[in-house]
């Protein structure tokens, strides 16, 4: 089943084009890794997908044209974990992750116990359970990176969109939160998508990677297949060292001081 | 962990406590001023055994409708300061501070030099007045070069200004028998109100329905606009139905009680502290808080040793704009 479906999609602001003929097709299952430079509409793809932004082309989601779905039905099939969440106005982490229940409840709809229960699993299942009571602003980045990630899942979504989900965090919990989303993946067969500039992640995670180059153009294919030095150097404009992790044999991308340019396997 | 009270069950303790807050307000307003009805004579018109009947009518024309519209004013005016934080993100957004009043009032004032009634002509000019500045406010809180908080503040500061000046000048053009009334209304004034005009207050109550039933998407709206269309809220939908109502109602109330402002940021800011952030109990909070607030201030502005009668405007404003302030300055740090 396709989870995700993009074709010739188009979108600029004024006159920068980010998106050009952008063609996408992601399995259910799948776990998707979006890479590459700058500017080059990571962002922007994520949020076309998510009916965030109106990009021209066509896109269906789970076989569904995006435009039949209306908001609420859409927010009740994929959830978006964000780069940012304000926090002018302070929630508690329970009453934050109990909002994902929003598309499954009727206008004047209070939550219920069954929507009580599936935010408590959330919780758990992101080990956020304890800071319950806790005020969004009061936690670490991490914390809060879970909490955002346990709101996604009480939505029960059968596809989760994510904007670098690990960035700003420590390499320990860069790890959990991957290790969250491959567990959604395998355990719920819900799809992910992430947007995400550590290539080494990506290779370590992901089941495919695209990768977005300046104007539109989109490499897809597994960790192998993408991140090759050549394709990398094509993208980024720097070189960079592959080798092979020692365990599982996934592409490990070294970075390398600019003014040291030649390096033996750069290509 | 333990169980936290569900919103429905909060919502049964929250609104049965400030309703007992606010009928003791009424009391205490109906009971007090310069005529020296007491509580214990109002106690006994209210049994219906009001054999004096100079006592009945201070109570039943004069102190009784000036309650219910000070109740109906708080209760607007918190609302609306609760509606536009949520849209704004920015808990110093408040109607009067982001010139809405202002603007309501230069249409009012328009029409009552016209000679027009309270309703529907002045309510509908000061609608359109309102809706107007609303529209420039915005616009201008849109802009690149500052954050958004900061210009907002700002264009609501000068867009309040122009509305000033305006207002000066159309008080220029009034009669002298006009002036003293425009200008006690300008300052915020409960004293021209009479029993006949009462029902003309209804008109703030489908507005009322309208934010409660939008209070789930505004708890939403706080996480942003594209999280809250991400959790599946029509946005645009919500903050237009949102923005219409909250005009609305507030010019409603302009017209009939002036320019009062703080309240919409004085009570919104303390229920946030005592029940959280949640709208769906912030909403019905704030009705019942910003009425009983209200209620409370025009008492004092009745009772301070003044030589006549002090507008109530002056009195939330004395309290309501070291709060800003303060909030202000903290936000800063």
């Amino acid at each position: 089943m396709i989870a995700v479906r993009a074709k010739g999609l188009n979108l600029s602001y004024g006159d920068h084009q980010v998106l050009r003929e952008v063609n996408v097709a992601v399995e259910a299952g799948e776990f998707v890794v979006i890479i590459g430079p700058n500017g080059t509409g990571k962002t922007s793809l994520l949020k076309s997908l998510a009916g965030l932004l109106k990009a021209s082309g066509e896109i269906e989601i789970f076989g569904r044209p995006l435009a039949r779905y209306s908001r609420r039905q859409l927010a009740a099939t994929v959830a978006v974990v964000p780069q940012q969440v304000p926090l002018a106005f302070p929630f508690t982490v329970l009453e934050t992750v109990l909002m994902g229940r929003s598309p499954h409840l009727g206008l004047l709809e209070v939550e219920g116990r069954e929507d009580y229960r599936i935010a408590r699993q959330a919780m758990e299942f992101t080990d956020v359970s304890h800071l319950g009571a806790r005020r969004l602003d009061e936690l670490s980045g991490g914390e809060r990176q879970r909490v955002i990630i346990a709101r996604a899942v009480c939505q029960e979504p059968k596809l989760i969109l994510l904007d670098e989900p690990t960035a700003s965090l420590d390499p320990a919990h860069q790890l959990r939160i991957m290790d969250l989303m491959e567990r959604l993946r395998r355990e719920r067969e819900i799809t992910v998508i992430m947007v995400s500039h550590d290539l080494n992640l990506a290779s370590l995670y992901g089941s495919r990677i695209l990768l977005l180059r300046d104007g539109g153009a989109i490499l897809a294919g597994s960790p192998a297949e993408i991140l090759t030095p050549a394709n990398l150097a094509q993208a980024y404009g720097c070189p960079m060292h592959v080798d092979r992790y020692p365990l599982t044999g996934a592409p490990r991308i070294s970075l390398l001081p600019l003014n040291q340019s030649a390096s033996p396997s750069s290509g | 962990m333990s169980d936290p009270a569900s919103i429905t069950r909060r919502l049964l303790l929250i609104v049965p406590v400030l309703a007992v807050v606010l009928a003791a307000a009424m009391l205490v307003g109906a009971s007090f001023g310069s005529s020296g009805v007491s509580m214990s004579e109002l106690f006994r018109f209210m049994r219906g055994q009001g054999g004096d009947s100079v006592a009945a009518t201070i109570i039943w024309e004069i102190r009784f409708p000036r309650v219910i519209l000070a109740a109906v004013t708080g209760a607007t005016l918190a609302l609306g300061g609760l509606v536009f934080q949520a849209l704004l993100r920015n808990p110093l957004a408040e109607p009067y501070i982001l010139g809405v009043s202002g603007g309501s009032a230069i249409g009012a004032i328009i029409a009552l030099l016209a000679g027009l009634a309270p309703f529907p002509g002045m309510a509908m000019a000061a609608f359109a007045g309102s809706m107007l500045v609303l529209g420039l406010v915005l616009l201008l809180g849109t802009g690149r070069s500052r954050s958004r908080r900061e210009s907002l503040l700002l264009g609501g500061v000068m867009v309040n200004a122009l509305c000033g000046a305006i207002i000066m000048f159309l008080i220029s053009l009034a009669r002298n028998t006009q002036v003293q009334h425009v200008l006690f209304w300008l300052m915020g004034d409960f004293s021209m109100f009479s029993r006949e005009q009462l029902p003309l207050l209804l008109a703030v109550a489908p507005s009322f329905v309208v934010i409660y039933f939008l209070a789930r998407p505004m708890n939403l709206l706080l996480l942003g606009r594209e999280n809250a269309a991400a959790m599946g809220i029509d946005v645009r939908t919500v903050s237009n139905l949102l923005l219409i109502a909250t005009t609305f109602m507030v010019s409603v109330v302009v017209c009939h009680s002036g320019l009062i402002g703080f309240v919409g940021l004085v009570v919104p800011h303390i229920l946030r502290l005592v029940v959280g952030p949640d709208h769906r109990l912030l909403a019905p909070a704030s009705i019942l808080g910003g009425a009983s607030y209200m209620i409370l201030c025009d008492l004092l502005a009745r009772s301070l040793p003044t030589g006549g009668e002090m507008p109530v405007g002056i009195v939330t404003a004395l309290v309501g704009a070291p709060l800003f302030i303060f909030l202000l300055w903290r936000g800063n740090r």
